[in-house]
């Protein structure tokens, strides 16, 4: 097995100074270089808070709701490829972490997220505000820690920070009891070389990259299917992509978190796949003879039916984490390591071997797609009545395309438009919540990602009904002045519930209507925000560049048309080349079993 | 090699550091992942090193079983995973306690049946026996299932503890 030869401990320190836990966490902190923390403060973290209190190199960013964040730190995270911290206190702060936490575990997002604890001989006495946080996000992170012994609080941070950064990353939860951070011990690391147990594989099997390598250069059809993990390897892997893409000519395709690696404006990119992916982009996987899978993990969302899955294909899959290979469809060269490392060596051989020279012509290949684009399937029927949402993503896209702005979402149709309009031609550009679908995500996210780039443009594309699940985080952007703007596409409904319920539900829209919504301009002005109402087709361009060009959090209530539907959609239960795009006649499902596979 | 969809038995041999929580974390990944648990044995097996092993008999198709192996090894205290019915021979006991209760006949043919089974008698009443008994999983059921008839009470088992044949070790 190969292994990183990272160094995860300096080297033991001669004397050591006495410190309590709380400055110790500090000193750590700071030493990993870590510059900013969102939290919320309360009983068992308050001698951690001191400490905050009497420095100046870390920044802490008081958010309004534990979860958020965690979703702040993810949309740091994201956006600058460095881990987020985040530190709350005992009980209630902690499970308010939880769903943040998850995210980040379904979409490997690096978190170390410090909790509170009750005092040592409180633990397991129900005490005010005591949590078994251990054991509630021993399923929901990558890793985590219950501190009992002060002297261990440096050791245990550098490790945190390595497990949750290398290999596939993801949250780790470090909880400390209050008398922990009070006693005094020795600051002290053990130098350990190594981690005694956790070696990613980061490099990948010479020999099945070249079987990999055999398979392509052989393929009369071949496709990438570029996911996630290629951001995560870092920006060296997607400038890896785009040059295997180009010496190779073979169609790539993207999941929903993998945006931005290849270039959108590529004319080698087909798009998105999956459930609401492109036609052109499930019509390639369906039919291709060999598909290369790099950093994606064959998701229900992408994959359908998996049974119909791109029957006719050899699969080959480059993953750092074993257990994503063969898990939910069985590949033929699965190949564990880091996304950039493979992609790296593969370019090399893909040279060294000549392969170009034994490779069959595509040309037949680029006509079926070009078929296949031709359907143009997401188009859409506009009007000058009402501003149809798939139009407001395409010119909230025009207008700031040259600015390079960062990208949050909420979960729903808006999402699922953004991701189909919004061209990413760059990573971490793109901060949406992929795996655990987390409505509520897209605010936090966007404060995250200002913090870190202050000078910006950071834009949350919302909906009506998810923005109000963290709509306090409003707040936290006047506080730090964090001039983030939250486009709204208001259609009065969780759209895509909705969706659902007209296109699987013989229509009852049993509570998806969004009533009594707040009147969101005034909400903005409450908080202090800039607010903006838009609702004719015609001002939409003003609103739009009114709301880039304020100095400040703007809030801009989109006002869109209330029932169009997002295509193509491949409906539930169905194979992922049978989609069903814009003015299609729906059939309802006609078993429990499709109506099952939501 | 197993057929793709046909259910197997395994015997997994778990290497982990022995810290609170570590045994919690595998239960969790089974439990959390819908994964069979036939038994699992777990105990301290090097007090120096801090490791303990676990000893876990789980079924699955071939797909379910890697997935299994490959989630159990990117658990962060794990130091090694192996598939001892995969990797060649390996030996496999459990121990068990049988308690039976009866008078006459009956408990001199229980008595006479742990002799046949290699079982020590390890408390006794005028009315009862505990048997000790070790062997595989199918010796023992064949035990419990020849007691039932003469007068069986309870059962305690360890589930699999297991090693591979020859020299080498995990």
């Amino acid at each position: 097995m190969t292994t990183t030869d990272t160094q995860i401990l300096p080297a033991a320190a001669e004397t050591a100074e006495m410190l309590s836990g709380a400055q110790m966490i500090m000193r750590a902190l700071g030493e990993l270089g870590v510059e900013v923390i969102f939290g919320y403060p309360g009983g068992a973290v308050l001698p951690i808070y001191d400490e905050i209190f009497k420095q100046n190199s870390i920044r802490h960013i008081l958010v309004r709701h534990e979860q958020a964040a965690v979703h702040a730190a993810e949309g740091y995270a994201r956006s600058t490829g460095k881990p987020g911290v985040v530190l709350v206190t005992s009980g209630p702060g902690a499970t308010n972490a939880v769903t943040g936490l998850t995210d980040a575990l379904l979409d490997s997002i690096p978190v170390v997220c410090l909790t509170g604890q009750v005092a040592r001989h409180l633990i397991g006495n129900d005490a005010f505000q005591e949590a078994d946080t251990v054991g509630i996000t021993r399923p929901c992170t990558k890793h985590n820690y219950l501190v009992k012994d002060p002297a261990l609080i440096p050791d245990i941070i550098y490790e945190a920070f390595y497990v949750a950064t290398n290999g596939r990353p993801g949250p780790v939860v470090i909880d400390l009891p209050k008398d922990v951070q009070i006693e005094k011990a020795p600051y002290k690391l053990s130098g350990q070389k190594a981690h005694r147990t956790y070696r990613p594989q980061v490099e990948g099997d010479e020999e099945k990259i070249l079987d990999a390598i055999r398979l392509l250069a052989k393929a009369e059809r071949p496709i990438i299917y570029s996911g996630g993990g290629v951001i995560n390897a870092g920006p060296e892997a997607s400038e890896l992509l785009v040059a295997f893409a180009r010496e190779t000519g073979i169609p790539v395709t993207s999941t929903l978190m993998g945006l931005g690696a290849f270039p959108a404006s590529d004319k080698q990119f087909l798009g998105m796949l999956g459930m609401h992916g492109t036609w052109e982009a499930n019509h390639a996987m369906h039919d291709c003879d060999v598909m290369l899978a790099v950093g994606a993990r064959f998701d229900d969302r992408v994959t359908g039916r998996t049974d119909a899955f791109s029957p006719g294909s050899k699969k080959i899959q480059i993953d750092i984490d074993l257990s994503s290979i063969n898990k939910n469809i069985p590949v033929d060269v699965g190949i564990v390591g880091d996304a950039a490392s493979v992609l790296k060596r593969m370019v090399t051989l893909w040279r060294d071997l000549k392969a170009k020279d034994h490779q069959p012509s595509l040309d037949a290949w680029w006509k079926q797609i070009a078929h296949w684009r031709a359907k143009k399937c997401l188009s859409y029927t506009d009007s000058t009545d009402v501003i149809m949402p798939q139009k407001a993503i395409e010119r909230l896209q025009a207008l700031t395309a040259d600015r390079n702005p960062v990208i949050s979402t909420e979960v729903g149709q808006h999402q699922m438009w953004a991701a189909q309009f919004l061209g990413f031609d760059r990573p971490n550009c793109w901060l949406t919540s992929g795996g655990l679908g987390t409505m509520g995500y897209g605010l936090p996210a966007a404060i995250g990602a200002q913090v870190a780039f202050p000078d910006r443009l950071c834009i949350d594309v919302a909906g009506e009904a998810s923005i109000q699940m963290n709509i306090q985080e409003m707040s936290t952007a006047n506080q730090y002045k964090l001039p983030v703007k939250v486009f709204i596409l208001n259609n009065e409904f969780m759209g895509m519930v909705r969706q659902w319920q007209d296109l699987t539900y013989d229509g009852r829209r049993s509570e998806s209507y969004s009533d009594a919504l707040p009147d969101f301009v005034k909400l903005a002005e409450a908080y202090g925000w800039k607010g903006i109402r838009v609702s004719d087709p015609k001002d939409l361009d003003a609103a739009i560049l009114e709301m880039i060009n304020h100095d400040g959090p703007v809030m801009v209530d989109c006002l869109v048309s209330k029932i169009e539907n997002c295509f193509p959609m491949v409906p539930a239960g169905a194979a992922h080349n049978e989609m069903l795009l814009s003015g299609d006649v729906v059939v309802q499902p006609s078993s429990d079993e499709a109506r099952a596979v939501v | 090699m197993q057929e793709q969809g046909t259910i197997a038995r395994h015997t997994i041999s778990v290497i982990v550091d022995n810290e609170a929580g570590v045994l919690a974390r595998v239960i969790g990944l089974f439990s959390g992942r819908g994964y069979n648990i036939e038994s699992l044995t777990v105990a301290s097996v090097d007090a120096e090193a801090k490791r303990s092993r676990i000893t876990v008999v789980t079924t699955g198709t071939r797909m379910v079983i890697e997935q299994i192996k490959a989630q159990l090894d990117r658990l962060v205290p794990v130091h090694k995973v192996a598939d001892l019915t995969v990797d060649g021979k390996f030996v496999s006991r459990e121990l068990a306690l049988v308690k039976v209760r009866g008078e006459g006949e009956k408990r001199v043919e229980a008595l006479r049946l742990a002799d046949a089974f290699r079982a020590n008698t390890v408390d006794s009443t005028r009315t009862s026996f505990v048997f000790e008994l070790t062997g595989s999983a199918d010796k023992i059921d064949a035990f419990v299932e020849l007691m039932s008839e003469l007068g069986l009470v309870e059962v305690a088992r360890t589930g699999a503890a297991a090693l591979s044949r020859g020299a080498d070790g995990l």
